[in-house]
């Protein structure tokens, strides 16, 4: 009965019904869109940095800090055999890191050099580019954004100045070979890939590394390896996700501010709603609906806000995500900069936790919402409110 | 008028089939203004099954609080009113509200009918709060709309009717349940004097038929004229209390 009298009230309502659903509806919308696009950007940003740098973890010279460029000279070694032998067997590849000086077009500019095998199949990079013999000078490998930045394109020579593990100072030129094409700046920006026996050539650092990437799904993690600290991959995606959790704070906030407008249109149309039909509580309790009763039906009634909400963000959020889900959205380039891979089309990700914990959230909230102004009822008069009077 | 057999002031009618209503000392105040106001002053009345009475006073004699006691809208600020064996200064909301909805119908002079329903579900309202099965709601709607002679606009809405229509409709809502006891405030005070007739002489074949107690708030002479019992207020006590022959003439 009270569905039946609820579903009437809220029909009876017209146009006030149908605004109000209708913010609700792009606010529930909205939230799925945006959390979908998050969760997107979260799965490709982690697969990125899983593909091309992460692996199935890593193995770290005990000196080597990834923030630290400073201790990039330092923070290298032989891998002890156990690790030795995972890189012989195709199961990890080795790095090497140094820091540098390039002079592109007479500007200085630090850089720091990445050594790595061109045969290696661990990571997703095309250091296959890197076998190559370019006479008088190295093959190096940049990516988009580095490319973007020093202006270097395929065949363009560049002067690199590094030092080597007694310190002494030494340069030669390196010629350009690929750039690649990646999303991920950790493995763009400041960045000239080498071949690893040439870095440790020129570093004097025979068979030296700075850190290992293992294999994705490597079932052996060797243990106890003196000197090498294993980081897992959440350890090695921990900055990622920090960073979706940051942006997901904001984006948070916007949705708050549009759910926050839903909600209190349906409060202000609940207070409205009892300020008016005053005279048809009175008439409800005369003819005997118990208070309680009273204020179920009103709760109800601004739930029923929510659950019309739900069903007509289905109507047009159902194909609005669907196509996006598709076709994905164009990033603009200035994401280039945002500290993670972004893809250049976007594709979201709507999981069923998220429509069913937005939904539940949506549903929830203006219950809640819808509550708190009935409870006046309980406080309301028969006698009062059948001459349309506040008790 | 007829015969009328006249009682003091304040004197408790005799029950003749058992009393449906009794109030002893009956008093009820408001705060107005850092003063009580008392609207009732020491009520006493006995009303009995089948009795068609009418609270007839000035506004502000207390009518329409002693009609909200009886109907439990409202409670006693001392002394008792009993209906139906329960005082209604003992009950809870919810006892209240059980009361009201098992025995007693309420017809206003505003109507107040459900505006988003339609005529057969605003008197159909009452049995859904009873709990009753759909088969026996269905006939005692009918039946209901027959009585007031409503059953071809079942289906309008409150807003399609006319005053008349709107409160025959009130009154059949009161009636559908076959309630003891039927409290009317001002039924007839937005009609016109053929519809109160009307809807007077429907009440009147109600009472007849169903036994059903009719307690009206009225100053409308044409009210009046209908009641076998008048009780008069003035400032909150009982100033005369008779027996009356009605006078069904239009």
């Amino acid at each position: 009965m009270i569905v039946k009298l609820a579903f009437r009230n809220l029909m009876g309502a017209g146009l006030r019904t149908w605004l109000n659903v209708i913010v609700l509806s792009l606010a529930f919308v909205m939230i799925i869109w945006v959390k979908g696009m998050l969760e997107g950007m979260n799965n490709y940003a982690r697969t990125a940095k899983i593909d091309s740098e992460v692996g199935g973890g890593q193995f770290w010279h005990r000196s080597y800090d990834p923030y630290d460029m400073l201790t990039y000279e330092e923070s290298h070694g032989v891998p002890p055999p156990a690790l030795s032998r995972l890189v012989e067997r195709g199961e990890a590849a080795a790095v090497l890191l140094t820091p540098a000086s390039i002079y592109p077009d007479g500007r200085l500019q630090s850089v720091v050099l990445k050594g790595i095998d061109p045969g290696q199949k661990i990571v997703n990079l095309p250091a296959s580019f890197l076998a190559v013999e370019t006479p008088g000078a190295i093959p190096g490998m940049i990516g988009n954004m580095m490319a973007h930045q020093t202006k270097l394109e395929i065949g363009d020579y560049v002067t690199a100045r590094w030092r080597d593990v007694h310190g002494t100072f030494d340069a030669t030129d390196i010629r350009i070979v690929q750039i690649m094409r990646t999303t991920q700046p950790t493995i763009d920006q400041g960045q000239i890939w080498v071949p690893l026996a040439r870095l440790q050539e020129m570093m004097r650092a025979p068979g030296e590394a700075s850190y290992l990437v293992l294999a994705k799904g490597a079932e052996t993690i060797p243990e106890g390896i003196e000197g090498w600290i294993h980081r897992n991959p959440e350890y090695l995606l921990q900055e990622i996700s920090d960073m979706i959790q940051m942006k997901s704070v904001s984006m948070n906030i916007i949705y708050s501010l549009l759910l926050l407008l839903g909600l209190l249109a349906i409060f202000d149309t609940q207070v409205l709603s009892i300020w008016r039909r005053r005279k048809e509580i009175g008439t409800f309790m005369a003819l005997g609906m118990e208070r309680g009763k009273v204020i179920r039906l009103f709760t109800f009634e601004g739930a029923l806000h929510g659950i019309f909400a739900l069903l007509v963000g289905a109507i047009y959020g159902i194909p609005v995500l669907a196509w996006t889900l598709r076709r994905g959205l164009s990033m603009p380039e200035i994401t280039d900069n945002i500290g993670f891979a972004i893809p250049e089309t976007l594709y979201p990700s709507y999981g069923g936790q998220l429509v069913i914990g937005t939904t539940i959230l949506v549903f929830i909230t203006v219950t809640i919402v819808s509550f708190l102004p009935a409870t006046k009822i309980a406080k309301l008069k028969p006698t009062d409110a059948l001459r349309g009077k506040q008790s | 008028m007829g015969n009328q057999a006249d009682r003091s002031a304040g004197e408790a009618a005799p029950a003749k089939n058992g009393a449906l209503i009794t109030t002893s000392g009956l008093v009820k105040q408001f705060p107005t203004g850092g003063y009580l106001f008392t609207a009732l002053n020491g009520i006493n009345l006995l009303i009995d099954r089948g009795e068609f009475t009418g609270l007839v006073g000035p506004s502000g004699s207390g009518k329409t609080t002693l009609l909200n006691i009886i109907g439990a809208l409202d409670y006693p600020s001392s002394g008792s009113a009993v209906v139906l064996g329960s005082d209604t200064k003992h009950l809870n909301h919810k006892q209240s509200a059980r009361l009201r909805n098992h025995h007693i119908g309420f017809i206003f002079q505003t109507y107040n009918l459900l505006p988003v329903y339609t005529v057969y579900e605003n008197v159909e309202f009452p049995l859904l709060l009873l709990g009753m099965e759909a088969d026996r709601r269905r006939r005692a709607v009918t039946q209901a709309l027959e009585w007031v002679g409503l059953t071809d606009r079942a289906q309008q809405r409150p807003a399609q009717l006319s005053g008349g229509e709107s409160q025959r409709v009130a009154v059949a809502r009161a009636m559908v349940k076959k309630p003891e006891i039927v409290l009317a405030d001002e039924p007839t005070a937005n009609l016109d004097a053929e519809n109160s007739h009307n809807i007077l002489r429907m009440m009147v074949e109600l009472n007849t038929e169903l036994e059903t107690t009719f307690i009206f708030a009225t100053h409308d002479e044409k009210v009046i004229r209908y009641l076998r019992r008048r009780i008069t207020l003035r400032d909150g006590r009982v100033v005369e209390d008779r027996e009356m022959e009605p006078d069904y003439t239009t």
